[in-house]
């Protein structure tokens, strides 16, 4: 489990990390700052705790991987790995920008410390899925998997077939994240395909699946993954998160999946969550 | 392998020759969309019960795990139907595989009109002119059953991702140990000097050679190429078929649209050859079912077809 000085740690690098995250979108004026900010917790959490990386060597094969299947939030990854040293925090303000290495949804053909490619909804877990099947054929016991689908995402129904495959192949090196946000690009997911009964979902397709009713909670996270990997299924992690969470001027809106940020706003934006943290920590 | 003239079906001959590479290379893994007992899967899955998953009625998945596996450091060879293996699975092998710069190698069975008895739904004509968007993507359609086994043992070796269309059922033995099979490098299956026949696959092979004896018997000296790497094109083979004979006939088991014919005429339009040209395709049409020699003539997929343009062209 976590020590208290691991959770401060951690809410330290979160704050800083989002952070640093408005003023990449600022940076380019505007990008998916919804999505990214609802993962956030989680990325830190893996990044910062639970996944055997190293950042001198990306290419490391017995590493665990991480795929971001909901590809449009790869500004929040790109935050945590120029933190973790994968590549110059100066690279962040690039981002989108022509020539960049930092594209609006993730590339593992361009940016160090990516592991598969997504932006095309749904192809990101069937990869997540291959990648956790090579481990073991290539006899990497220590080696996991993990993965972040959206909410919306799962109106995909590639996402179903992965999840078959993966609870027929008993892949229990490969956990996966539902970042259940309630909302996608046009609406709330409420108004468009209601995304309810997802454990149910991924329990009846061969999963052990958990809902973690606040996904921005570290102990909440860490008590899930830890009960990954006990038995011969693979894990789904529903967190119940809020988008935009952590970018306040979005949260509880209609429509915060992409948003316009400018200078002046970040420094707003900055300044209303440091408070906001300031006060909680 | 056995000895290749042992073999009854080109599936299984193509099934031995990646169950070869697998012996030899560890990081060779086959995976099935339910049709393995169709290609012959089944006997690498006995031989590699631990490299080989049928991964269910679900290609699209299939083609992006495969991409995931390749970036772990695994060569994915996945098979269905050519239709399925193309059409089905096209944006995942797109992004999922050649925008990630990964290596998976992609057996489309049953190329255009031999789909046969399962008909239209399952007749790929536009598989082609598909995968020649992929950027890199090797195509390649072999004529007989030695050129299959020695392509798709080229193409692993190759090291770039790869369509292949192949016939499942029968077989046909074209070319003897002498004749060098060279993915990227098309063979002269015939000289001659009034018209050059290219023509890809089985079935069209078959017809241009069947074209060619007509033709001769009424003096038209008809050269026969096999162009079984569509992609990356043999330029030099044929460009020089198009000097030297001035008149090109293409023809392919497929659509013209992106396809075999419409890339060499590009390429002879751009390399400035003076050339006349037709072209032997399906049209502007669906597929439909029926026996290969119905399908042959109502989609003027015919040696008689082939001749009949080879002639208006002198």
């Amino acid at each position: 489990m976590i020590s208290s000085e691991e959770l401060k740690m951690l809410r330290k690098e979160a704050l800083d990390a989002r952070i640093k995250l408005i003023r990449e979108i600022a940076s380019f004026g505007s990008g998916h700052i919804g999505g990214s900010m609802s993962i956030m917790e989680t990325l830190v959490y893996l990044y910062y705790h639970e996944m055997r990386i190293d950042p001198s060597r990306p290419d490391w094969k017995e590493r665990d991987r991480l795929v971001l299947s909901k590809g449009h939030s790869g500004p929040a990854l790109y935050a945590i790995l120029a933190k973790k040293g994968y590549f110059d925090e100066s690279l962040l303000s690039t981002l989108n920008k022509g020539g960049t290495s930092l594209p609006s949804h993730v590339d593992m053909t361009k940016t160090p410390g990516i592991d598969f490619t997504a932006g095309s909804l749904g192809q990101g877990i069937s990869a997540a899925v291959g990648i956790a099947l090579a481990q073991r054929v290539q006899h990497m016991d220590g080696s996991r998997t993990f993965a972040i689908v959206g909410d919306g995402e799962s109106q995909e129904g590639e996402v179903w077939e992965a999840a078959e495959v993966a609870g027929a192949l008993k892949l229990s090196n490969l956990i996966a994240f539902t970042d259940l946000n309630g909302q996608q690009l046009d609406d709330y997911t409420d108004n468009i395909i209601p995304m309810h009964h997802l454990r149910e979902r991924y329990e009846t397709f061969g999963w052990q699946a958990v809902d973690v009713m606040n996904g921005h909670d570290y102990e909440e996270i860490a008590k899930a993954v830890a009960l990954a990997g006990k038995d011969d299924r693979p894990t789904m992690i529903i967190l119940h998160t809020v988008k935009s969470f952590g970018y306040i001027p979005g949260e509880n809106i209609k429509n915060n999946h992409s948003m316009s940020i400018t200078a002046e706003g970040a420094d707003d934006a900055i300044e209303m969550l440091n408070k906001r943290e300031g006060g909680a920590m | 392998m056995k000895e290749l003239i042992e073999y009854k079906n080109y599936r299984d001959a193509l099934i031995a020759a990646i169950a070869d590479l697998a012996r030899e290379h560890q990081d060779i893994v086959f995976l099935d969309a339910d049709v393995s007992s169709c290609i012959g899967s089944t006997a690498f899955q006995k031989e590699f019960p631990d490299r080989f998953f049928n991964v269910g009625i679900a290609e699209a998945n299939m083609a992006a795990m495969a991409g995931g596996m390749a970036s772990a450091g695994l060569t994915p060879f996945i098979h269905s139907f050519g239709v399925f293996a193309s059409r089905r699975m096209y944006d995942q092998l797109f992004l999922s595989v050649g925008y990630t710069l990964q290596t998976v190698h992609v057996i489309g069975s049953d190329p255009g009109i031999v789909a046969q008895y399962n008909g239209g739904t399952h007749m790929p004509f536009e598989d082609i002119a598909l995968m020649r968007q992929i950027p890199d993507m090797v195509v390649y359609e072999p004529s007989d059953a030695r050129s299959l086994c020695s392509l798709v043992k080229q193409v692993y070796d190759n090291g770039v991702l790869s369509y292949l269309r192949t016939p499942r059922k029968g077989i046909s033995f074209r070319y003897p140990e002498s004749v060098e099979i060279r993915l990227g490098k098309a063979i002269t299956a015939r000289e001659g000097s009034d018209v050059a026949i290219i023509a890809t696959g089985v079935h069209m092979m078959n017809q241009a050679m069947l074209a060619a004896d007509s033709l001769a018997q009424k003096g038209i000296s008809a050269r026969v190429i096999d162009l079984h790497t569509i992609r990356p094109l043999d330029t030099e083979t044929v460009e020089k078929a198009a000097r030297e004979t001035g008149r090109i006939i293409v023809c392919e088991n497929g659509r013209y649209p992106g396809g075999t014919g419409e890339m060499i005429a590009a390429h002879i339009l751009r390399a400035g050859i003076p050339c006349r040209a037709d072209f032997v395709n399906v049209g502007d049409r669906y597929g439909e079912v029926g026996p290969l020699d119905y399908l042959a003539r109502s989609f003027d997929l015919t040696a008689e077809n082939i001749a009949a343009k080879a002639e208006k062209l002198m």
